[in-house]
């Protein structure tokens, strides 16, 4: 176990800059995971704490150790491939010894751990198979068995459960966390999926296009997003964005958007005249008998909630409302919107305001 | 397969059809070299070899002679033509005849007048009897006859092949050739295979180019420097300058080959077994050999037969001496030097030589299917 530092680190391929900078710190223990959309730069991250990819610029340590020009089988780590990347030639047995045989660890420490981490994984009765012939979620433990056999300071996953069914990444996600607890290993987790990080993660690395967004416990990240793509990255449905100015009008604050919705205000000390993004979760809003005015677009009852799609001119707003709600197209409907919720983001920016 | 022709039943046939027809086609001579190969010369140059299996239509020339026994209106001599002399083989007979200008004139069972007076009659099945007014001579009566000659199958050739002298030492010289042949390629092209697909190092770029512009070198170009290379260096012609020199010309398309395989290895487990603590080394025999079992297995089958097969090099390289000869110099300067003739002979050394390669095939032809990589990735 040990904390990892990724200090100022930057890659280039030839004059192409594709990581500027970026700072992150884990603790010891924690589970951090990266996330962002294709082609932020994720992956490559987690290749160079692996070791798979050199570094520009910066410094990347394990433990206290500055591991740059670390090959990967000495920087004490274990990786999970988002292929697997289980060896087809060899059984569950020998796919899970293959590092400790590595190591050159003695035959009977190979059998007691393998034999364990199988136990821990419910992968006892697959020793003798081959990768061929187990389902994607068994292979799938195979890989972290694998990792765990080596007892490392660091889990790195590669987005493990994105070649799984819906169903089954849920089970796996609930079982990696689990392995987490049970561990207390740190883990640096990479996905594209916001719903995988907001779970699992004790501390989340927004990222887009080589940069750092932000950082953050998951909560924190919904409750305070620093910027607009943050705040559409993270909580699904997604935040909705309204383009407009902060106006006086009557005594009261409030925000006009540029087709003329009325939508009130928090306490700011933004002035007024400023060109804003107004930010609104679709949870967040309610459906009230006085509010804003809006015309019902579509209506999608899933059950538990019912979200409705309304809009004001060229404004539309998104709203996951828990009443059951029926309402015929273009019907008004009145939105009620609890300052408290309510995100201000500047416009030219995009950033918290 | 059937998804590979396509779903319409047409199609379908079409290709079946095209198949039967080349399989075929390519069989047709192969068939004939091996109904040849147990014909002897006669039968060959008698009749084409896909009329070999039925009965052929054969002349003899012989003379009755004998004990004619006397009657009140001659001599009367008979007997049976399969006892005559040069008569072997002769089954039915068909016509006879006395005289060489018309030696199958007459049908079998007919009667004909022979020219010093008195009459023959030859039956179908052999026996004839011949009245003569006079005691026939010793020399006795000439007689032609057309006899069908059953389909005759003989092992002489492959005899005469396998027992002609120095065979055996020629089959030991072509194994000496082809497995060193084959088995050095492999392993030098294994390890620079890997290197070019999976390490980092300047210059690998080049190197590939330089790897596929080689495969385009015809050999012949480099017979003549390479042979003088060895013999300033002291190899001369021998079992090791053959050995050396099929390596070279072996190796462009073994790298080209087994490269090409390896780079198309998923590059995830490449790096797990990084990852996992593996070096270069143990990744190459660990993972990467294993894996490339049925590359590794194709190209030996390619070198295997290409060496066992070729006549140049081995005329180059080996020295000229009849104890160093391999197969295809034994066929090719003894066999058909001396007898290039006789089509049976030629047509057994052509079987007995190609034996050894189709049993390689047949061995490996399974590890050809490349199916090992199944779940291993997603």
């Amino acid at each position: 176990m040990a904390q990892v530092k990724i200090d100022n680190v930057i890659k280039r391929y030839g004059s192409l800059q594709v990581m500027h900078g970026v700072n992150v710190d884990i603790n010891d223990g924690e589970f951090v995971v990266l996330v962002g959309p294709s082609g932020c730069g994720k992956s490559t991250l987690l290749r160079m704490l692996a070791g798979l990819e050199e570094i520009s610029d910066g410094t990347i340590s394990i433990g206290k150790r500055v591991v740059n020009n670390v090959p990967p089988k000495e920087r004490d780590i274990a990786m999970v491939f988002q292929s697997y990347a289980l060896y087809p030639h060899k059984t569950v047995y020998d796919n899970i010894g293959f590092p400790l045989k590595m190591a050159k660890r003695p035959q009977d420490e190979i059998d007691q751990k393998v034999r364990g981490a199988a136990d821990i994984l419910d992968l006892t009765k697959y020793l003798k198979r081959y990768p061929k012939e187990l389902s994607g979620g068994q292979r799938q433990r195979v890989a972290m068995g694998r990792a765990i056999v080596r007892d490392p300071q660091v889990f790195l996953f590669d987005e493990p459960l994105s070649n799984l069914d819906a169903k089954l990444r849920v089970t796996m996600r609930v079982e990696i966390k689990e392995l987490h607890q049970r561990l207390g290993t740190t883990i640096v987790y990479v996905t594209h999926d916001q719903i995988e990080a907001m779970t699992m993660a004790d501390k989340i690395v927004v990222m887009r296009d080589g940069r750092v967004e932000q950082i953050g416990a998951p909560l924190d990240l919904y409750d305070n997003p620093a910027n607009v793509f943050v705040a559409g990255f993270i909580g699904s449905p997604s935040m909705n964005f309204i383009h407009g100015t902060i106006v006086t009008e009557g005594g009261l604050r409030q925000f006009r958007s540029d087709s003329g919705l009325m939508l009130p205000l928090p306490h700011t000390s933004v002035p007024d005249g400023t060109k804003v993004t107004y930010g609104i979760r679709p949870e967040h809003i309610s459906i009230a008998d006085h509010g804003v005015p809006l015309r019902v677009v579509v209506v999608e009852p899933t059950g538990s909630e019912t979200q409705v799609f309304a809009k004001h001119g060229s404004d539309f707003i998104d709203a996951m409302v828990k009443d059951r709600f029926k309402a015929a197209p273009n019907a008004e409907v009145h939105f009620a919107i609890d300052p408290a919720n309510v995100h201000l983001f500047d416009r030219v920016s995009e950033q918290r305001l | 397969m059937e998804h590979i022709a396509g779903h319409k039943p047409a199609l379908t046939w079409i290709v079946r059809i095209c198949v039967t027809i080349l399989v075929v086609l390519w069989l047709i001579p192969t068939v004939g070299l091996l109904v040849s190969s147990f014909r002897d010369r006669d039968d060959i140059s008698a009749s084409p070899w896909w009329q070999a299996p039925f009965p052929a239509e054969q002349t003899f020339a012989t003379r009755i002679a004998g004990d004619a026994v006397q009657q009140a209106d001659g001599y009367l001599l008979t007997g049976d033509i399969h006892d005559l002399p040069e008569a072997n083989g002769a089954g039915r007979i068909t016509a006879f005849g006395v005289s060489r200008s018309a030696p199958t004139g007459i049908a079998a069972g007919d009667t004909t007048d022979l020219p010093k007076g008195g009459t023959l009659t030859v039956h179908p099945d052999g026996s004839f009897e011949m009245l003569t007014p006079e005691a026939p001579d010793a020399k006795g009566q000439r007689l032609y006859f057309a006899a069908e000659v059953p389909p005759e199958f003989t092992t002489a050739n492959y005899e005469s092949v396998l027992y002609a002298n120095g065979m055996a030492q020629a089959f030991i010289n072509t194994f000496t050739v082809t497995i060193p042949a084959t088995i050095i390629p492999i392993l030098i092209a294994a390890f620079a295979a890997y290197a070019l697909a999976w390490m980092e190092f300047p210059g690998r770029g080049l190197i590939i180019a330089g790897i596929v512009g080689l495969l385009v070198v015809p050999l012949q170009l480099a017979l003549v420097p390479l042979l003088r290379l060895h013999n300033d260096i002291g190899i001369g012609q021998s079992f090791v300058g053959i050995w050396l020199a099929h390596t070279g010309f072996g190796l462009p398309l073994a790298i080209y080959l087994l490269r090409n395989y390896m780079a198309g290895l998923p590059k995830d487990i490449i790096e797990g077994a990084k990852v996992d603590g593996a070096t270069d080394f143990q990744i190459f025999t660990r993972i990467i050999l294993p894996l490339s079992f049925p590359a590794l297995a194709s190209f030996a089958i390619f070198q295997f037969l290409w060496t066992w097969n070729d006549l140049l090099v081995a005329k180059v390289f080996l020295p000229s001496d009849s104890e160093s000869w391999v197969m295809t110099r034994k066929i090719a300067d003894d066999l058909l030097g001396s007898r290039g003739g006789d089509w049976g002979i030629l047509a057994t050394a052509a079987f007995v030589s190609i034996a050894v390669p189709i049993a390689v095939f047949f061995l490996m032809q399974r590890y050809l299917v490349r199916g090992l990589l199944a779940g291993s990735v997603k």
